[in-house]
């Protein structure tokens, strides 16, 4: 028998088609691969599967009805998307939120950024074969959001940020919380590192692979952890501070070479560091949690004070104070303007004066009947946020009516999953789910 | 505001001038300003509001923004930012209904490339020089461009049907 010449032998390129449906794919997203062999020798990336029209839907609703809607954007870290809508507003409108209220929204955009990496690193580790690490990473994620639920209300479509403030205080008892909840979280980084950093398995896979050059990462405008790998020293809470970043001390960790590995530990890393701002925030935070005293306040149940006066019996009801049934700990606070502007045109008067005098009634009614609410002046702002994969920035432009012109958002991981071609490309097959995994890819933001 | 006939010439200074190094090309987005300030609502900052009388001290009653300067119905918007020298800038091309066409700047950074797809997709302006100009966010039978002010919000797609 002849053996055959290797030259002759036909080789062809196979079309693999990874996703729409694809247990490493995060979200819903399609990868056409060419392969020879187990290389990639081209790849073309399908997103929009998740396209709900975020941006055409906030031309239609008011400016405060858009603030659900950012919920749905990144929705591992909601609520540094509704701070980054409300700070544009408020850039627009020329308001600057009071400083307690500023210290909040950086401790739970804090918080978010730690949920955001436990879910991606917790999510990679589980494609290279971690189980436990992602029910590990889950549970921690599990202790913070029960933090987020009891400031926000829910653990996933918060709607906190209010344009202006945000809708309630922290509760009391909030720092005992963070505390016990850091430390939980802690213990799973430690056991976390302990069954990653030193694995000879998830190390082989993550080194090396999915490398980019500084200068190609800035050419395709990827910012956040994945720029930071690379060395390149640009986060936007130190390069364009908001908020009251520019009065905390923090250091921003940097990678070397920029592979899988260097996003894996920059990510670790910038959770400690998440935690640690943290930890300095409710220590600076001015005026602590105020409580309402119910002697001197005269309290009555709002829908009897309600019943009372459309019954005309205004002396019983006179000199007294609504009380409503607080779904939240935090927005029964008689003093609301530690966490939201002093500007009724734009900021919700608390429920106390909705329900119980004719002025507070108005001013709620103006701002959330149709056709009336929030008025910025004619203009456009660009409004720039450190999202927990990168750069997140809302462009909003208004014409002067109550709803705005035009939303536009920077998504970060639009940027990351364009540059997917020259990750992926010459690298072998297993490697993409490694590369895939440390984008965090969130299909909520990438397709809006 | 740069002409569309400089656009290139212009960026290209602003990334490569010492002065600007701006090697961050942010966000590449278009606005179709079609029925811009033409809402049935009152024009003008609070004035329909009615709310409050007096005149509070923290927002500004200067007009902040200079106003549109062209007719044009869409604008290309550039964000650009500077590592080097950490600051941003703005930049905005005015393009004609008639003649929806812009210089691609994929070639000076990569980025460009989805951007550019992406308002193709929404807005229907045409990037020459774009190395593969396809429908980004859209499927390929999608029609019209669903960002323009003249696409209803609740028209239906002849792939999806009509409502039963």
């Amino acid at each position: 028998m002849e053996t055959q010449d290797a030259s002759n032998l036909e080789t062809r390129d196979m079309l693999l088609n990874v996703g729409p449906s694809h247990p490493a794919m995060h979200g819903i997203i399609r990868i056409v691969t060419k392969l020879e062999g187990e290389t990639i020798r081209d790849i073309d990336v399908h997103i929009g599967y998740l396209h709900r029209g975020f941006e055409k839907m906030s031309e239609i609703v008011s400016y405060n009805g858009v603030i659900p809607y950012t919920d749905r954007l990144n929705y591992v870290s909601p609520l540094i998307n509704n701070m980054g809508y409300c700070m544009a507003v408020e850039k627009l409108l020329g308001l600057t939120a009071p400083e307690r209220c500023q210290y909040i929204r950086v401790i739970m955009s804090e918080i978010s950024r730690v949920t955001d990496h436990l879910t991606c690193v917790g999510a990679s580790a589980m494609e290279l074969g971690a189980f436990t690490v992602f029910l590990y990473m889950i549970k921690a994620r599990e202790y913070l959001w029960e933090l987020v639920e009891a400031v926000t209300g829910a653990r996933l479509t918060i709607s906190y940020c209010r344009v202006g403030g945000v809708k309630a205080d922290l509760p009391a008892g909030f720092e005992e919380k963070t505390r016990k909840a850091f430390a939980e979280t802690r213990s799973v980084l430690k056991e976390v590192d302990k069954l990653l950093t030193a694995n000879r398995i998830f190390v082989d896979r993550m080194k090396g692979t999915g490398k980019i050059s500084q200068e190609d990462a800035i050419s395709y405008g990827i910012t956040g952890p994945f720029l930071r790998a690379t060395g390149v020293n640009y986060d936007v809470r130190k390069a364009c501070p908001y908020a009251v970043y520019d009065r905390l001390q923090f250091e921003v960790p940097l990678g070397t070479i920029g592979d899988n590995l260097d996003r894996y530990y920059c990510r670790m890393e910038e959770m400690e560091i998440s935690m640690r701002i943290v930890e300095q925030c409710l220590k600076e935070i001015p005026g602590g949690p105020v409580q309402v005293d119910p002697e001197s306040g005269r309290p009555i149940p709002a829908a009897e004070m309600v019943d009372k006066g459309k019954m005309g019996r205004i002396n019983e009801i006179a000199g007294k104070t609504a009380v409503t049934d607080p779904t939240l700990e935090g927005a029964s606070d008689r003093v609301r303007s530690t966490i939201g502007v002093e500007e009724k045109r734009v900021f919700l008067p608390p429920k106390e004066d909705t329900y119980g005098n004719i002025e507070g009634l108005m001013s709620h009614f103006k701002l959330v009947m149709f056709g009336h609410g929030i008025r910025p002046p004619q203009g456009e702002v660009y409004q720039a946020v450190e999202g927990a994969n990168g750069e997140l920035g809302f462009y909003v432009v208004s014409d002067g009516s109550d709803r705005a012109y035009r939303v536009r958002v920077r998504p970060p991981c639009f940027t990351i999953m364009s540059a997917l071609p020259k990750l992926l490309v010459g690298e072998m097959m297993a490697d993409m789910v490694p590369t895939f995994g440390s984008v965090n890819m969130i299909g909520g933001e990438l397709d809006r | 505001m740069v002409s569309p006939d400089r656009l290139v010439e212009v960026t290209r200074i602003l990334k490569e001038d010492p002065a600007f190094q701006m090697n961050f090309l942010m966000d590449l987005t278009a606005v179709d300003y079609l029925t811009f300030g033409k809402t049935e609502q009152g024009q003008g900052a609070h004035a329909n509001t009615g709310i409050a009388v007096r005149q509070p001290m923290n927002i500004s009653t200067e007009e902040p923004w200079p106003g549109r300067t062209t007719a044009a119905r869409f604008e290309v918007v550039y964000h650009f930012f500077s590592l080097p020298l950490q600051h941003r800038i703005r930049v905005k091309v005015p393009v004609e209904e008639s003649k929806p066409e812009v210089e691609s700047v994929a070639a000076l950074w990569a980025t460009a490339n989805w951007f550019e797809r992406e308002v193709w997709d929404m807005y229907g302006i045409r990037f020459r020089g774009h190395p593969d100009l396809r429908r980004l966010l859209m499927y390929p039978e999608f029609e019209g461009h669903p960002l323009r002010k003249d696409y209803a919000v609740n028209k239906r797609q002849p792939l999806i049907g009509p409502v039963n």
